[in-house]
């Protein structure tokens, strides 16, 4: 073979195997993006079953334990969500904290099967911060 | 005064940053050659300035000398010494100034090392260096200055974030700087080329210890990184593809494919302008991995700095640093001339595939690290691309690329495969699908994906032992008298580092394959089940550590038959200063399986929260990261030592 026809070969296969990685790439974002709602911005008929992530403060009085399951409701300044959670909390989960939810809604609840929270109050979630600062219910010192 | 005194070194290793820098290119064009040797000599003094500077605030981090801002806001005089030396780093000021330090050494191992380089060559590396150095050293300087003295004294400090109060931590970014900044010489070499228009043979062979020492390191530190994160983090993973390690990866990733493309330049002057390339792209890549993490701009953990200023000085040095390159690039690249036509089978096209994937894979994840940054600049939506996305595009990617590694040792330069390979062949195949077929067979439970990726795990490691056992032989056959002498001179290095891929890929598919997990609220005398075994909790203590109160449990596990095969004691830590919680997992290793336990929250009467894992092959995650880096050290060394043999050849 001459060198020509390989290197066509070559850029061939390449172009070929750069086309379906495209596509792999874009189908897997579109079915993988994970959205970011605090309680107010929750649009039950936009999100539907897909799997998204809410953040806000733990509401006061709000956590209820029972054996490994937990309630607890998120908010803002505005809006509540109530989640439930089953498994183990981070170490500093508590009133006031502010935390994310990651799951699905499920009726009226939403069903998380993650929820993060950093460790105290100097390390908020930066989404989270961000939007409390945005809507005025921001009390920390600045976010680090 | 100490502090003082490094301040004043700091500036100083400015000052000859900026001559290392402007001397080489002015000799370049004048025939004032002596200011070669001078360049050579600078960068000496410019690493004995920065460590002096870098002892210094070393020595007020020990000293607890708490009228430096940066030790009253991140040490406390309780810490213990070893914490407070690895404080030193634990920062934004501090750990930008290990990052000059560590490029400045680099430097100066240059000047010291490699005599057979011509030193015009040399010192305008050494002057490419010398621009990275400035630049980061008016960084330092102007917006981040670690020697800031305050004016009213506290009488204690902030205390460090007790997550980073670990080992594993103080380890983790010196060996990653270390990886890092190895590339910024790799990209030195590279820019230095396009500037004299050579890169032949003996450039690339003196560019490519560096890039292994580079890549050495940066495949430790991410492998401590992930370590740490496995013992430290209480998540039970090893790998989150949080944005910070994914910003690790892109540069391993280039530097990956930079470490075989350059091969390819030494042994047959091809791809070179694509390896130019490389190197101004993997250094790049850790310019963002060190920075754009640490400015704040990726949510995570190993963010510092949120100052606005500096994250603008930041976006400036990278545009600095990659904008001219790649420019230069353009105008150069393609004068970098090539020998001879390109063979479609041979080792050269199995090389050019392993970079091609490589660079897919990193154009993968920094689309899955970035694309939500951009989103969230451009309309200001907030998501996150997790892990089911880098599973669903990465992990095909890199199961190709694990497959090509079977094939490419059995290729020759510039002519198609190895003769007399066949039965090799029949071999590697043959095993691959009878272990498949059994697995099939023996398993209904496991997935399509799951089978795939044991059978290439399996494939690769047979071809890896078939081509060794091949060298071997042919060798024994046609050398019966310096058998011996030979025998050290075949590929070792490769063999142990793509082994260490095979030994990781058995720890990280185990782990993801066959791991069992529980979690439960559990008292005193309860049992839980993992996997086959069972789990007891025994008791729950107190106990004083050196600045941290613990909660501590104890947790039998109980085999089958009822025999006690190990205790674990997770703890729950609380660091009165920081005024923080963290949980210490407990961890019994074994060479098959870790189980590692977790203690959350709850009390005397509801119970506590635990979490078990039973993790199979899980340390062999790690064995094979070392033993890849292993590899890349012998060659490192080897090179070294054909430079040190080619000086003598020299000299007499």
């Amino acid at each position: 073979m001459s060198p020509k026809s390989n290197r066509l070969i070559l850029f061939g296969v390449a172009a070929a195997f750069l086309i379906s990685a495209a596509v792999l790439t874009l189908s897997a974002l579109e079915e993988n993006i994970v959205y970011f709602y605090t309680p107010s911005e929750l649009d039950r008929s936009e999100i539907g079953s897909r799997s998204i992530r809410i953040g806000g403060l733990v509401k006061k009085d709000s956590i209820h334990i029972n054996g490994l399951t937990a309630r607890f409701v998120i908010e803002d300044a505005t809006s509540q969500q109530t989640v439930i959670y089953t498994g183990a909390l981070p170490d500093i989960f508590r009133d006031g904290q502010g935390v994310i939810a990651e799951g699905k809604f499920k009726n009226k609840f939403f069903k998380a099967n993650v929820v993060m929270a950093k460790h105290d109050e100097k390390y908020m979630p930066r989404e989270v911060a961000d939007k409390l600062k945005e809507q005025g219910v921001w009390q920390g010192e600045t976010s680090r | 005064m100490i502090t003082e005194l490094g301040h004043f070194c700091l500036v100083l290793a400015f000052v000859l940053s900026v001559s290392q820098f402007v001397f080489p290119i002015f000799a370049l064009n004048s025939n004032f050659k002596q200011l070669h040797l001078i360049t050579l000599k600078m960068s000496l003094l410019n690493a004995i300035c920065v460590l002096l500077s870098f002892m210094s605030l070393v020595w007020a981090f020990i000293v607890s000398d708490f009228s430096v801002a940066l030790v009253a806001e991140h040490s406390h005089s309780s810490k213990p010494m070893i914490y407070k030396i690895s404080g030193t780093w634990g920062n934004h000021e501090g750990s930008l100034l290990m990052w000059i330090l560590i490029l400045s050494i680099f430097g100066a191992g240059l000047a010291l090392t490699q005599k057979t380089m011509p030193i015009s060559q040399k010192s305008l590396i050494l002057g490419i260096q010398g621009s990275i150095g400035s630049a980061f050293l008016a960084f330092c300087l102007f917006t981040s200055n670690p020697f800031e003295r305050l004016s009213n004294i506290p009488l204690d400090g902030n205390g460090l974030n007790p997550v980073l109060q670990d080992i594993g931590l103080a380890l983790h970014p010196p060996t990653l700087y270390v990886g890092y900044v190895g590339l910024s010489l790799a990209f030195s070499f590279a820019v230095a080329a396009l500037l004299i228009n050579t890169f032949d043979k003996n450039w690339a062979r003196y560019m490519r210890v560096w890039v292994q020492i580079a890549w050495c390191a940066l495949t430790l530190g991410i492998g401590l990184g992930s370590w740490w994160a496995y013992y430290e983090l209480g998540w039970g993973g090893w790998w989150f593809w949080d944005p910070v390690e994914n910003a690790s990866l892109m540069p391993w990733l280039a530097a990956t494919a930079l470490l075989h493309s350059v091969i390819v330049v030494e042994q047959r002057e091809q791809l070179k302008s694509w390896t130019v390339l490389l190197a101004i792209i993997g250094f790049s890549l850790s310019l963002l991995g060190t920075f754009i993490v640490r400015s704040g701009l990726l949510t995570s953990v190993h963010s510092f700095a949120s100052d606005p200023t500096r994250g603008l000085f930041i976006l400036g040095i990278l545009i600095i640093s990659i904008g001219p390159p790649l420019i230069l690039f353009a105008i150069r690249g393609p004068k970098l001339k090539t020998d001879g036509p390109l063979v479609l089978v041979s080792r050269e096209t199995a090389l050019i595939a392993n970079n091609f994937l490589l660079i897919c894979a990193t154009i993968v994840v920094l689309i899955g690290t970035f694309y939500p940054i951009a989103l969230e600049m451009t309309t200001g939506m907030k998501i996150t691309v997790g892990p089911p996305f880098f599973e669903a595009t990465f992990n095909p990617i890199m199961g190709l690329l694990v497959i090509i590694m079977g094939v490419g040792p059995f290729m020759i330069w510039k002519q198609g495969l190895m003769r007399k390979t066949k039965q090799i062949w029949m071999f590697g195949i043959g095993i691959t699908a009878l272990t498949t077929f059994i697995i099939i067979q023996a398993s209904t439970v496991l997935s399509i994906g799951a089978i795939v990726g044991i059978s290439t795990v399996i494939w690769l490691g047979a071809t890896i032992i078939c081509d060794l056992v091949f060298k071997v032989r042919t060798l024994k056959r046609n050398n019966k008298s310096d058998f011996w002498q030979r025998l050290i001179h075949l590929q070792w290095s490769m063999w142990m580092a793509h082994f260490g891929v095979v030994i990781f890929l058995i720890g990280a598919l185990g782990e993801s394959i066959f791991k069992n997990e529980t979690v439960a609220r559990m008292h005193i005398g309860e049992q839980i089940q993992i996997g086959a075994d069972k789990a007891e909790l025994k008791s729950l203590s107190t106990r004083t550590g050196s600045n941290y109160e613990a909660l501590v449990a104890t947790l039998h596990i109980i085999d089958d038959q009822d025999n006690h095969i190990g205790t674990l004691n997770p703890e729950k830590r609380i660091y009165p200063v920081e005024r923080q919680t963290t949980t210490e997992a407990a961890i019994r290793q074994k060479l098959t399986h870790d189980y590692y336990a977790v203690l959350g929250d709850g009390n005397q009467t509801d119970g506590y929260t635990i979490r078990l894992y039973r993790k199979p092959f899980v340390s062999w995650i790690w064995f094979g990261v070392l033993l890849m880096a292993s590899g890349a050290a012998v060659s490192a060394l080897k090179n070294i030592n054909y430079h040190k043999k080619s000086i003598k050849v020299l000299k007499s």
